[in-house]
């Protein structure tokens, strides 16, 4: 494989897995803000109040790394992948450029606002400004899904003399089945880490004896939502995408289940190793003729295997791609049985006490980044070889422009940089837990 | 169809240069003009609220280019890949530069995120009047429509460019004087006292400065370039730029004489569309010369989105514009005024 396009591919894998992780906090944290916000003005309790600021101060650190992370990836379109934007910019430019005109314009303008203006705003101007910031992120989100779901699932488009593809229909790239879907099953998973996230802080303070009232008020908020939104993220969203693939992109189905050959009653397979060389299963667990019922409702269904395609049009990295897909299902599912049983003891009034709860809670805090990550490893190797679904490969896509030296040294460049940015930040919201929710000083947030 | 969006484009990327340039000119004289951490903190405060909004001008403008002219987006964007690169390494610099500063009360990692902050927005200044530059001066495009520019080569204008030259440097000297009096001035309308006299007395300083650039830099342009002029010869209108850069300039040196702060700002901010304007005009319809090949220059004609998208595009876009100011207006009216330092905040 040509040397260039590895690294180009790295390049936007390295920079686009980093800036998810500050995204998919502020997105599912916003609307949990705005519950508290929401409890704090109905109930004029003032412990809501602190909640919802102390989350604020979380959500501002987390948000201004999203943005600076966030515009490399804008620009890599235009830098790293030229060919591509050249091919396809007379469509996806319409989803991106409504993104910095609708989203990002009204996210930025009230941020400002919701983190520095409480003293200047009533408490319901302060409400407003948290849901436009709220309005805001989940905007973004929308657009970027509609971008990445396009080139998924190819739609309202026409060919150009120039070999281009050209606009032809808003409406249908706006509205891409595939965009509803995704966005749903996303969103879900961003709320996932925002709900989990909280509980974790909130059990933490429970553990650690201090700011009690508070803690409960995040475990509280935090294992509902994760409850909620961890089953939504199966049923319907994560079902209603499984079918899209299965329909769209049946060689990525094929590869995702690591099903090499083509068979009725398909198995599904739990744990195993894929053996591409040999195109079997090592160490399989499985469930027989599972597949074929959550695929298309009955036992005997014929599910294509990968022998049905030609290879070429195989995704470039099975195992790969397969682990991705099994982590996220994996863990999705550990955190419906968490979050049930949460729920189930904080009904019973026993959550709270429950210390061996509280640990699991706390622990679980890095697992939902980990998940919505292979979610989107799922999504984007399983679109392999191609770049544009059906239209355009990967390997016609990148800069031919850039060679593979320059690319590695920017790479090089983001690799350094980020890694001084993660410090900062795991620093500085060491220093914010550490602080809690109460204490208003500090100049900060 | 085509002329109205590189109108679009040209108005958003000097909505940016005008709204972002006050807060990085303001990051410029930061080091210098504000003595101690109470003073710092007051060209924080000013900036503060806004300059993130401020900085999505480049998103959204960005984006806008993308959609409307993605020939050129693809080509210009991997052809200035090493700076663009480093122009993001930069933002993100000065963007923690500026948020995380005042996370912590200690003298040793505020003094390291203040010279951050001051450092990445002088180079981006530097950064954006050279790529203004590249673009004027033309780059070496080939027949497919894409180049590849180096850093620099020789410094000498001429079919083997590099990225820095002569002219280019000259350019970015240029942005790095008006930006950093751009600065001063919203610093002095937005502070009062000490601060506020240094601020004045910079941008007075730097006037002169400034006048004579503008002068050598519309020299140099239409030596290595004569082309910029047709358009002024054809159309007489475009005798309205010298004319708006020239009282532009002689309102901000009255105004900050006579201390009218808001008066000297305007005059700036006139300044510096009028220059992008002219820049535009001259270009127009080439959006990106080329040194190589004249017919290999990119033109709106040839490297625009087809006609459907373009004429879509025109609906959301009146109506996100529309929503946009609303929300500038509210925000600068919200944050209106001198900054005190009682208020929550930086």
């Amino acid at each position: 494989m040509d040397s260039a396009l590895i690294v180009h591919r790295l390049h936007f894998a390295f920079t686009a897995t980093f800036h998810y992780l500050f995204p998919q906090l502020t997105m599912g944290l916003a609307p949990l803000i705005v519950i508290l916000k929401t409890l704090a003005l109905r109930r004029n309790d003032e412990t809501y109040n602190q909640a919802a600021r102390f989350w604020a101060r979380i959500f501002g650190i987390n948000f201004v790394l999203g943005v600076v992370t966030g515009i490399p990836m804008e620009f890599q379109f235009g830098t790293n992948w030229s060919h591509f934007s050249r091919f396809a910019g007379g469509v996806i430019g319409q989803t991106l450029a409504m993104e910095g005109m609708f989203a990002f314009f009204l996210e930025s303008a009230f941020l400002g606002l919701f983190l520095y203006g409480e003293k200047r705003l009533s408490p319901r101007m302060h409400w407003w400004s948290a849901v436009a910031v709220f309005l805001g992120s989940w905007i973004s989100g929308y657009f970027i899904i509609a971008t990445n779901a396009w080139m998924q699932y190819p739609v309202g488009y026409e060919r150009a003399a120039d070999g281009s593809v050209q606009l032809s229909s808003f409406w249908a790239l706006v509205l891409n089945p595939w965009a509803w879907w995704q966005y749903a099953h996303n969103m879900s998973g961003s709320v996932i880490t925002g709900a989990f996230v909280m509980a974790s802080i909130g059990a933490f303070y429970l553990l650690w004896g201090k700011y009690v009232d508070h803690g409960r008020i995040f475990v509280k908020t935090g294992v509902i939502a994760g409850c909620i939104f961890s089953i939504l993220q199966v049923f319907p969203t994560g079902d209603g995408q499984g079918k899209m693939v299965a329909r769209h992109q049946p060689a990525t189905l094929a590869a995702m289940e690591a099903l090499f050959t083509s068979q009725p009653g398909a198995p599904l397979i739990i744990i195993g190793q894929p053996n591409a060389e040999e195109k079997t299963i090592d160490n399989p667990l499985y469930v027989p003729k599972m597949l074929s019922m959550l695929t298309y409702r009955r036992w005997e269904a014929r599910v294509q295997g990968l022998d049905s395609f030609p290879q070429e049009d195989w995704p470039t990295n099975i195992p790969l791609l397969y682990y991705s897909y099994h982590i996220m299902v994996g863990l999705g599912t550990i955190f419906i049985a968490i979050s049930v049983v949460a729920v189930l003891l904080l009904w019973r009034n026993k959550l709270f006490q429950a210390r061996w709860m509280l640990w699991i809670l706390l622990l679980c805090l890095p697992f939902p980044y980990i998940a919505n990550t292979a979610g989107w490893m799922t999504a984007e190797l399983g679109r392999q070889p191609w770049l544009v679904y059906g239209l355009m490969r990967t390997l016609d896509g990148y800069s031919k422009t850039v060679s593979a030296g320059n690319g590695m040294f920017t790479l090089l460049g983001f690799m350094g940089i980020y890694l001084v940015l993660g410090i900062l930040f795991l620093f500085l919201v060491r220093r914010e837990i550490e602080r809690g929710p109460v204490s208003e000083a500090g100049g900060g947030h | 169809m085509e002329t109205l969006w590189f109108c679009i484009v040209a108005v958003m990327v000097a909505a940016y240069v005008v709204l972002d340039g006050f807060d990085l000119g303001a990051g410029v004289i930061y080091l210098f003009a504000a003595k101690g951490t109470p003073e710092r903190r007051m060209i924080l405060r000013a900036i503060g609220p806004v300059w993130d909004g401020n900085e999505v001008w480049l998103l959204a403008a960005g984006g806008t280019l993308y959609f409307a002219f993605p020939q050129l987006y693809a080509s210009s964007f991997s052809g200035f890949y090493l700076p663009l690169m480093m122009v993001l390494w930069l933002l993100m610099l000065r963007a923690i530069g500026i948020e995380f500063r005042t996370h912590m009360e200690n003298p040793v990692w505020q003094g390291f995120f203040d010279v951050v902050f001051s450092v990445s927005s002088a180079l981006l200044a530097i950064f954006f009047g050279a790529a203004l530059g590249n673009v004027i001066r033309g780059v070496p495009l080939r027949a497919d429509g894409y180049f590849f520019e180096p850093l620099w080569t020789d410094f000498r204008v001429g079919t083997n460019n590099g990225i820095l030259d002569w002219y280019t440097v000259l350019a970015g000297v240029v942005a790095l004087v008006t930006l950093t009096a751009h600065g001063a001035l919203y610093v002095a309308v937005k502070t009062e006292n000490e601060l506020n006299r240094r601020a004045r007395r910079t941008a007075l300083a730097l006037w002169p400065v400034q006048v004579l650039l503008t002068v050598l830099s519309l020299a140099a342009t239409c030596w290595i370039r004569p082309q910029v002029l047709d358009n002024y010869r054809e159309h007489s209108i475009g005798m309205l730029v010298p004319l708006v850069v020239t009282g532009s300039l002689i309102v901000m040196f009255w105004a900050g004489r006579k201390g009218l702060e808001k008066a000297a700002f305007l005059g700036s901010c006139f300044y510096i569309v009028g220059m992008l304007v002219g820049a535009a005009f001259a270009l127009y319809p080439v959006v990106l010369p080329a040194s190589t090949d004249p017919s290999y220059s990119l033109t709106i004609y040839n490297s625009a989105a087809g006609r459907h998208g373009l004429i879509v595009g025109l609906s959301w876009w009146i109506i996100g514009i529309v929503l946009t100011l609303g929300y500038f207006v509210f925000i600068y009216r919200m944050f209106r005024g001198k900054v005190k330092l009682e208020d929550a905040g930086y």
